[in-house]
């Protein structure tokens, strides 16, 4: 009998203990979170920036989403938000969701098709009078969308030139909200109306981002908070004493640097903090076009003159990701394992051989010792852009290459490279989705406007299509190893690694799940909550 | 004094119009618009999108033309529409003025009550342990740049305290606003009460080596009244000019001290207005600036003849 009602108690207890996560979250409470910079809108469709998103997502919904208790964003994680379900035709050219009944956007109207309809209008530039969106960074995304047809309040069908897996996990990015029709630009970019679980109250630029909960929200029982308040503070130094002494829940995402976690550790031991790949690639531009970087060989020298270790030990402590331009596994889904990645130029791990063979080139091109091939490393005037930037015009010296840097004002970088006027430059690149699509598409493909070194290889935009087209998940990823392989000998853009950084909270914040593939997914607050 | 007055005020409208040429100039010489920044800051390079915003801006039209609408429209108390903000400009600039105003009393003021008495107390015990610890206090001041010192105060606050003295909410009373521009006052006030205190005790010990000091000494004046009404009234006249430059150098101050203490006021944001190019507002702030300095100087020299009434202005 005492054995039946002590297993009894034990059930009881161990029920009572698997069952409070569930009822524990507490409804109320403001969530302080510093910001590192004022976002340049509120508009997350013109811009391409975590400074944007990480704020502004909760203001909306997508048609769908990466599942957000899931740490890595996948095709095969994709969620429900405003679409309720969603179906392909049999070609897989168009498809078709079923969207939710009684939402309502912030202002009281109702959501229906139409809005889904407009946004993508605007984005496609079908809207040419859409006062909606003033600039699209993301256009290439959508190169494939020929239309979006209404079919009726609940039914909305994207029409697509040829069948695109990675066109859901577009949708279901961060980047990739609904808009209103009946709002214009304007209000979307300072105080934007969404039908996410948080309202804009105020965005005051220097000072703060004030969103409160949305009562009306279609998602019954969230938002669990009652307001988010990020806290405009442009010095890194200030934002993380002010996480120290409590001031703030949360730091802004990836701004604690390995350097930095050492002494936030040591100040507020109860901290909890995350490391994670920021999305944010190390890359070198390389101006093919033009004298001396246009014959192949140099190009092949100068990648072959990188050596990716120093780069990781001096900027990451060890931390950062080896990699092509895809992010490698365990974090992502396309990038190359290892022993695959070595086989790359630029990659192998006898850096003494790679540049004895790049030393070779170079002396067959009449350069040496005594007769340095001098160039100007051009690099935004930014510490992340310049301190790369240095350390590679040091690994140039071992293959003759006499660098200077050429530290360039924020303002002017795009035009500068757009115009050509560089020989290498040291660039940093960031991905919405963790899919091949959206890597390649715009950065190498010849139509992208995000092109930046006007990169054109009609082989390789052949290939981005064709993966871009393949069902099969398997053979994809061949082809995206494939063009990996020929981006890499070509010297396309050669990636010096994968940007690794750790965002931290309080211990009193719950229901946070960082995405570790997708930096810009995943800010919808909704199922966090504050113990206190 | 009157036409002197007339005089001044012409000359000050002078200064002011060639400031706004200068200031109209000068942000289109530098690289880069507004156009170029938004569509940067997107990460794209299409020059038809930076054409469609430079024109929704009126960036498109001649420089001539955009000085008139500027100028036309500042005479009107019309300062235009901020480019990033989409706001009125003189919504984005108004509720930041009193924020650094009173920033600026304050650290006026703290300068002011510290390097006056200093200098005069290092002046009149000079040579003693004092007076040396004065100046190293003094040179102290000069030496620690803002920044540097903000973020000790900050680092000192959280580690001692637990807290960190940094504006983030709206104060909800006087005493409360008080208590958050102090820290930040003080820390700019520093550097101005050290080169005030420096010429204080400088044009002390000048002027007490004068024969109407001595004189005042030998009729048996006491050494508080020889200090203080004599010598001291006359040794402020400089002290004063430098007051009225330090006044307007502390708003250059104030860019470092509001960044690290995250002060919404107007320098920080004058210098975010610069790196976004936001035109209507770097060039109404400049002319506040500018119009703050002019009126600076003029009281300044009017407190020359409330000081020594020997100084008059011709008419």
């Amino acid at each position: 009998m005492r054995l039946r009602v002590a297993f009894a108690a034990g059930t009881l207890a161990a029920f009572v203990l698997a069952a409070a996560p569930v009822f524990a979250q507490k409804q109320g409470g403001t969530l302080k979170i510093s910001h590192r910079d004022n976002p340049p809108s509120a508009s997350i469709h013109e811009e391409a920036t975590i400074s944007v998103v990480q704020p502004f997502m909760a203001v909306f919904n997508n048609l769908v989403m990466f599942d957000p208790n899931e740490k890595t964003n996948s095709p095969d994680k994709i969620v429900p938000d405003l679409a309720e379900s969603w179906s392909y035709n049999p070609d897989q050219t168009k498809l078709t969701f079923k969207l939710r009944t009684g939402v309502k956007w912030h202002d009281g109207k109702p959501f229906s098709a139409k809005d889904v309809k407009c946004t993508w209008d605007a984005l496609i530039g079908q809207e040419e009078k859409s006062d909606l969106i003033r600039k699209n960074p993301r256009k290439i995304w959508y190169s494939n969308l020929k239309d979006v047809t209404v079919g009726s309040d609940t039914e909305v069908t994207f029409v697509l030139g040829r069948p695109q897996p990675s066109f859901l996990s577009m949708l279901a990015a961060g980047y990739s909200p609904v808009y209103a029709c009946h709002a214009n630009g304007r209000d979307m970019r300072s105080k934007p109306i969404g039908t996410g679980p948080f309202k804009v109250v105020d965005f005051k630029r220097n000072e703060a981002i004030k969103l409160v909960r949305n009562p009306d929200y279609w998602k019954k029982g969230r938002p669990y908070l009652d307001a988010i308040d990020w806290k405009i503070v442009p010095n890194r130094s200030t934002r993380t004493l002010g996480f120290v002494a409590g001031e703030f829940d949360m730091t802004f995402d990836s701004d604690v640097t390995f350097p930095m976690l050492k002494d936030v550790k040591a100040q507020k031991p109860d901290a909890v903090c995350e490391a994670r790949p920021t999305n944010v690639n190390t890359n070198i531009l390389i101006n093919r076009d033009a004298p001396p970087f246009d014959k192949p060989e140099l190009r092949r020298a100068l990648v072959l003159a990188i050596d990716q270790k120093p780069f990781n030990d001096i900027l990451f402590e060890g931390q950062a990701l080896m990699s092509a331009v895809m992010l490698p596994p365990p974090y992502g889904l396309w990038g190359m394992p290892k022993e695959v990645l070595e086989t790359l130029p630029g990659f192998g791990s006898d850096v003494a051989k790679n540049r004895a063979e790049a030393r070779q080139i170079m002396e067959k091109l009449g350069y040496s010792k005594d007769k340095p091939l001098k160039i100007k490393v051009a690099t935004r005037n930014i510490a992340i852009y310049r301190d790369p930037a240095v350390i590679l015009i040091d690994q140039l010296k071992a293959i003759y290459i006499d660098a200077e840097l050429d530290p360039i004002d924020t303002t002017v970088w795009y035009n500068k490279i757009q115009r050509k006027d560089y020989s290498v430059g040291m660039n940093l690149t960031g991905g919405g989705v963790d899919d091949p699509d959206t890597a390649f598409y715009e950065n190498f493909h010849s139509a992208s406007d995000r092109n930046y070194t006007a990169y054109k290889n009609p082989e390789i935009d052949a290939l981005i299509d064709k993966q871009s087209a393949e069902l099969d998940r398997d053979k994809r990823k061949k082809i995206v190893w494939e063009i990996e392989k020929k981006l890499a000998e070509d010297g396309a853009r050669p990636v010096i690694n994968h940007n690794v950084a750790n965002t931290c909270w309080t211990p009193q914040m719950k229901g946070l799940v960082l995405q570790h593939n997708g930096i810009y997914n995943g800010w919808r607050f909704e199922d966090v909550w504050l113990d206190r | 004094m009157g036409s002197y007055l007339v005089r001044r005020f012409l000359l000050m409208a002078l200064t002011l119009f060639g400031m706004s040429i200068l200031i109209f100039v000068m942000l289109r010489l530098v690289p880069g618009d507004i156009a170029d920044i938004l569509v940067d800051a997107a990460g794209i390079a299409d020059p038809k999108e930076k054409a469609k915003i430079a024109k929704e801006l009126g960036l498109d039209r001649p420089i001539i033309e955009q000085y008139g609408q500027w100028i036309g429209g500042l005479t009107r108390g019309d300062l235009g529409f901020a480019y990033v903000s989409e706001r009125p400009a003189i919504e984005e600039i108004a509720p930041r003025i009193p924020i650094s105003a009173k920033l600026t009393l304050m650290a006026l003021f703290f300068s002011v009550i510290l390097g006056v008495p200093f200098g005069v107390i290092s002046a009149v015990r000079q040579n003693t342990t004092l007076d040396y610890s004065l100046r190293v206090l003094s040179l102290s001041g000069l030496s620690l740049p803002s920044f540097w010192l903000g973020l000790l105060v900050l680092m000192a606050s959280v580690h001692w305290f637990g807290t960190i003295p940094i504006y983030t909410n709206e104060p909800r009373g006087f005493l409360q606003e008080v208590g958050l521009l102090a820290i930040p006052a003080a820390v700019v006030g520093f550097r101005s009460s050290a080169l005030i205190m420096r010429l204080t005790r400088s044009s002390m010990l000048e002027v007490m080596r004068q024969d109407y000091i001595r004189t005042a000494r030998s009729k048996g004046a006491t050494n508080t009244s020889v200090n203080y009404n004599h010598a001291l009234r006359n040794a402020l006249l400089p002290v004063v000019t430098i007051i009225g430059i330090e006044a307007a150098f502390l708003v250059g101050g104030l860019i470092v001290t509001e960044t690290v203490f995250n002060i919404p006021g107007v320098a920080r944001f004058l210098v975010e207005a610069i790196r976004w190019r936001d035109y209507p507002i770097v060039q109404n702030l400049v002319m506040l600036i500018a119009f703050v300095v002019v009126t600076v100087n003029f009281l300044v020299d009017m407190a020359y003849m409330v000081l020594d009434p020997r100084i008059k202005y011709a008419d």
